[in-house]
Order: C-alpha cells, then structure tokens, then sequence
C-alpha cells in the first residue's frame, strides 16, 4: 500500500520564525527524513518552493489558461501527485494539461525545493 | 554636463533596454543583469569623456556589463550564492580563462522579444506582467510605476521582486514562443500593453483625464513590439489602435478640464499625421489577412476618425465590426458599444432593445457608460423622465470626476430642457460609451 503524506503548513508562520527556530525545524525535518529513509519505506521526498512560486492550469475548451498563484477551491480535493523532471514550467504546463482532470478539475504545479541533503 | 554625459544620459535610455534584455539571456538572472549593466554605465561615465563615444555603444555596454557581473559574482561569498549563481559563475569563469574573456557581445533582436514574452508570461499574475514590462522593458523606476498606479513604491517593489522571484524558482524559461503557442502568448503581451494605455488615456482612478507619461510608455513598447514582429499583424493593430485614440487627445478634454464626447469635438484639434499614420497600419494589417480583435478595433477608431463630422459617422460600418469583433470575445462592454452603433445605424428603439438584453446578464450593473448609453439613446426618443433616472444611475458609478462632472452637466441641462421645452426630439445624438 502506498500513500502520499502531504504537508499543509502555513508559510507565513515560517517567515516569521527566527532563524534558531527555523533552524530547528529544518533539522527535525532532517532528522526524520533519515529515519524514513533508513526504514526503507521512503519512495520520494519532495519538499515544495513556497506557494509564490505556484502556477494553476486548467484547459477549458482546449485552451490552457495559467494563473498565478496556488489552487485555492475547497469544492475540489487533492486527488494525487505526479512528479515530472522537465527543461522549464512550460514544459510543466504542456504535461500538466494532459492530465485527464485538468478539463474539470485543476493542476497545481510547484517547483520542488532543491535542498541537496534530503 | 558636458556634451558627452549628455551622450551618456540619452543612451542610457535609449540603449539600455536592448543591452538588458541580451544581459538577462547571457547572465540568466534579471537582478544581477540590472546591477551589471549599472555598473557599466557608471564605467561609460568615467571612460567615454576621455576616450569619446565608441563605435557600437551598445556592445560595449553589453561587454563591460558582463565582464562587471563575472566580477560580482567573483565576490559573492559561497555562504551566500546560490546554486545557480555558483554554476553560472564557474561557466563565466571557464568562458573569462578560455580566451573569450574579451568577445564582444551585442544586443540581440531576438532577446528583447525573449523578454517581453518572459514579463508577460501567463504564470505571472496580471499586475506583476505590467509592473514588470513597465520596469523591465520600460524602464521606469519603481516610484513612477507607483505613481501610475497609485499604489505605494513599496508594493511596487514587492511586486516585481516577487515575480522575479517567480521567473527563477519556477523557472519560466527565457525564450520566443514556438508557432504553435504564439498566439495566445502573444495575446497576454497586447493586454498588457493595451492596459497601460488605457490606465494612461482613460485615467479611471485618478484626478486628470488623461496621463500622458503612460500613453507614451504603451505607444513606445506597442511600436517596439510590432517592429520586433513585422509579419504579425495583431501587434501593428494595437498600435493603430492606440495611435488613433490617442490622436484626439487634445480635442478629448475641454480647457476646463472637461471630458468632450467625441461627437462635439473639434475636429480640427485630430492629430491628422497621426490618424494617417494609424490608418496606413490598419491596412497593412488587414492585409495580412489574419483578423483579430485589435486589428478591427483598430478599425473601429479608423471610421471614427475618417468622418469629417460626427454626423457622417458610418455607424453602419461599425455595427458590422462591432459584429465581428463580439466573434472574438463576448464581453458585455462590446455589447454595449454594439448596441449604441446600431442605435445610430438603425435606431434608438433598436438600440434600447439591444440594451434591454444586457441588462439582464446584469453584468454592467454598476458600469456608469451603460447607464449613459441609455440615458442618451432615451432623450433621442423625447422620454426625458426615464433618461433622467438613468443619468442618476450613471453618477452612482462614475470612475472619476471629469465623468461625474460630465455626467452632472448632462443631467442638468435635461432637467432645464424637460422643464422650459418640454420634449425635445431627434436633435441629440451623443456616443454614449465610448466617452470620446
């Protein structure tokens, strides 16, 4: 059985930690990347660029219109993950508009953070 | 200062948004790339009053920038570079030992386009494409964005930061859409520059009616833009466009300020050099045979702006492009202007009926043209007490105090007429919408 843990945290909150205390988050963070991957139960671990980064699509009559910003709609859930290693957010957003629920639902696509030691 | 820094001063304006946008391809980063091209000006400022202006300015600058951002990012101590700055820095390097150090590199066509589509990419929210188009390819400071906008220099500098931000982490790449999606990257870059303009001509949220500065922004980059692209023909639209709005400016405002309905202004006051040149880019864009909604506005202003009197106004003509351009976006502000073509080309009663069918959408509730339009289209038709409810509404909603005052003076003089004459009929026509 696998399943996606996925973190909601509100990023105003982390900016406004000193750096000792952010510090120590990253470390507990750490700490238990370490622990899951040793256990062997660890299949990808993603941490994402914060939410100024995020782009929306959504194709409607075959056109991909893009919007800045985080998918915000509670009438729609999130329903899985797919992580693509691509040149560039257009070539994000052309494999985001394949998927099938981009013509109903939406994409939200989120540079991962690049943070070498996980 | 002497002739030279003159030289220098001009350049910078006139050569620095070529050299920035090659700098941004060759450095990869649009604050570095400002900072660089810094300070080569401030190394131009030293060196040409002895050395005089060089061959190709802009290859120098774009030589010494880049030599200047190896150098910066010698000193950037690795704590602090980022990965990427790191990379980059040793591919400069690499490039710096491996005799190429001293290539001369000059301003590329090509990346200007790069980065007009870059600030305009679709992933950037709205606001942030025209605050950074306005600094980036514009280039006005911060402050003078802020000023247009009427927002603080610190909102403003929060804005581009963050959607460079945006540009580098999410990794928006820098380069000329392929064909395939040309046309709707294209169509982000004209509402931006069409934006501008408006914010400059039509001033909604600001003391004068018209800001000039803005409109000479848009013109600048509409022209560069359709320069850039000479076999697309919605570009040379928009600057037709905006050239034959823009040619009525001085006979737009009254010398109290006023705002003049384009039927009452003196036609004498057109800028004629500019309306032909506006028409010439219409026809060569109607040429091409690719209609598009910018191109048939375009268009639109043409016949206004080809009629000798208001009442010569081929209004028949421009019900018709009305028609075609609602086949491109249905939008209850192209109704309206629809509806007040075919209420001269047809008539009022039509016209009304026309609005009746917008009103229902209840999308123009609070948009005071509407209720102008309707106001107008009534007095033609003699019912005076109706036009006088919906001249209270239009005040209700007007966007600045020139149309409040307008809209004050048109209310007056129908209660004064409705009063003395009674109902007056026929005689008036006003445009209604499009207020001027």
């Amino acid at each position: 059985m696998k399943y996606a843990l996925l973190i909601y945290a509100a990023e105003r909150d982390w900016a406004e930690k000193s750096k000792e205390e952010q510090g120590r988050i990253y470390n507990a963070y750490m700490t238990y990347t370490v622990e899951l991957k040793k256990s062997g139960k660890m299949l990808s671990c993603e941490p994402l660029d914060p939410t100024s980064t995020a782009t929306t699509i959504r194709v409607r009559n075959g056109k991909t219109v893009s919007t800045d910003g985080p998918f915000a709609d509670t009438k729609e859930q999130l329903g899985g993950i797919y992580v693509v290693d691509v040149k560039d957010l257009n070539e994000a957003v052309a494999w985001a508009s394949k998927i099938p629920d981009a013509r109903t639902g939406s994409i939200e696509i989120r540079p991962l953070m690049n943070v070498p030691e996980m | 200062m002497n002739q030279t820094a003159n030289a220098v001063d001009r350049m910078f304006r006139e050569e620095s948004r070529p050299v920035l946008a090659t700098l941004i391809r060759l450095l990869g980063d649009f604050d570095l790339a400002e900072d660089a091209l810094q300070d080569a000006f401030t190394a131009a400022l030293e060196t040409w009053p002895k050395t005089g202006l060089p061959r190709a300015p802009g290859a120098w600058l774009t030589t010494t920038a880049r030599r200047k951002a190896i150098d910066r990012l010698r000193h950037v101590k690795i704590v602090e570079a980022t990965r990427s700055e790191l990379t980059l820095s040793l591919r400069l390097d690499q490039e710096a030992y491996g005799s190429q150090y001293e290539l001369e590199v000059s301003p590329v066509s090509d990346d200007q386009l790069r980065l007009i589509f870059t600030c305009c990419h679709p992933a950037l929210s709205r606001e942030a494409q025209v605050a950074l188009t306005l600094r980036t390819l514009g280039g006005l400071s911060t402050a003078e964005i802020a000023r247009a906008f009427l927002v603080t220099d610190a909102t403003i500098a929060q804005r581009i930061a963050r959607a460079k931000q945006k540009i580098a982490r999410a990794r928006i790449p820098y380069e000329i859409p392929d064909r395939e999606s040309l046309a709707p990257r294209l169509d982000a870059v004209l509402s931006v520059l069409y934006l501008v303009f408006n914010e400059g001509y039509l001033a909604t949220s600001h003391e004068h009616l018209v800001r000039h500065d803005l409109v000479a922004d848009a013109l600048r980059l509409a022209r560069g833009l359709a320069a850039l692209l000479p076999n697309e023909p919605e570009p040379v639209g928009l600057l037709a466009l905006m050239l034959l709005h823009d040619s009525r400016r001085v006979a737009r405002v009254s010398d109290d300020g006023d705002l003049v309905l384009l039927e009452k202004q003196d036609r004498s006051k057109w800028n004629r050099p500019q309306i032909e040149e506006g028409v010439r880019l219409i026809e060569r864009a109607l040429r091409m045979r690719r209609p598009g909604p910018y191109q048939i506005q375009g268009a639109i202003a043409a016949v206004h702006a080809e009629a000798s009197t208001a009442a010569d106004t081929d209004w028949r003509q421009i019900a018709i492009l009305y028609d075609q351009l609602l086949g491109y976006e249905r939008t209850p502000v192209i109704e309206l202007n629809r509806a007040v073509a075919v209420s001269f080309a047809v008539s009022s009663i039509e016209g009304l009926s026309l609005l009746e069918n917008i009103e229902r959408t209840g999308a123009l509730e609070q948009y005071a043209p509407f209720h102008l339009a309707r106001a107008e289209m009534l007095c033609r038709l003699g019912r005076t007490d109706e036009a006088l409810e919906c001249y209270e509404r239009a005040l209700l909603f007007a966007p600045n105090e020139q149309v409040r005052r307008f809209i004050e003076q048109r209310l007056q003089r129908e209660k004064t007429a409705g009063a003395h004459v009674g109902h007056q009929t026929g005689t008036k026509s006003a445009r209604g919408p499009n207020l001027g």
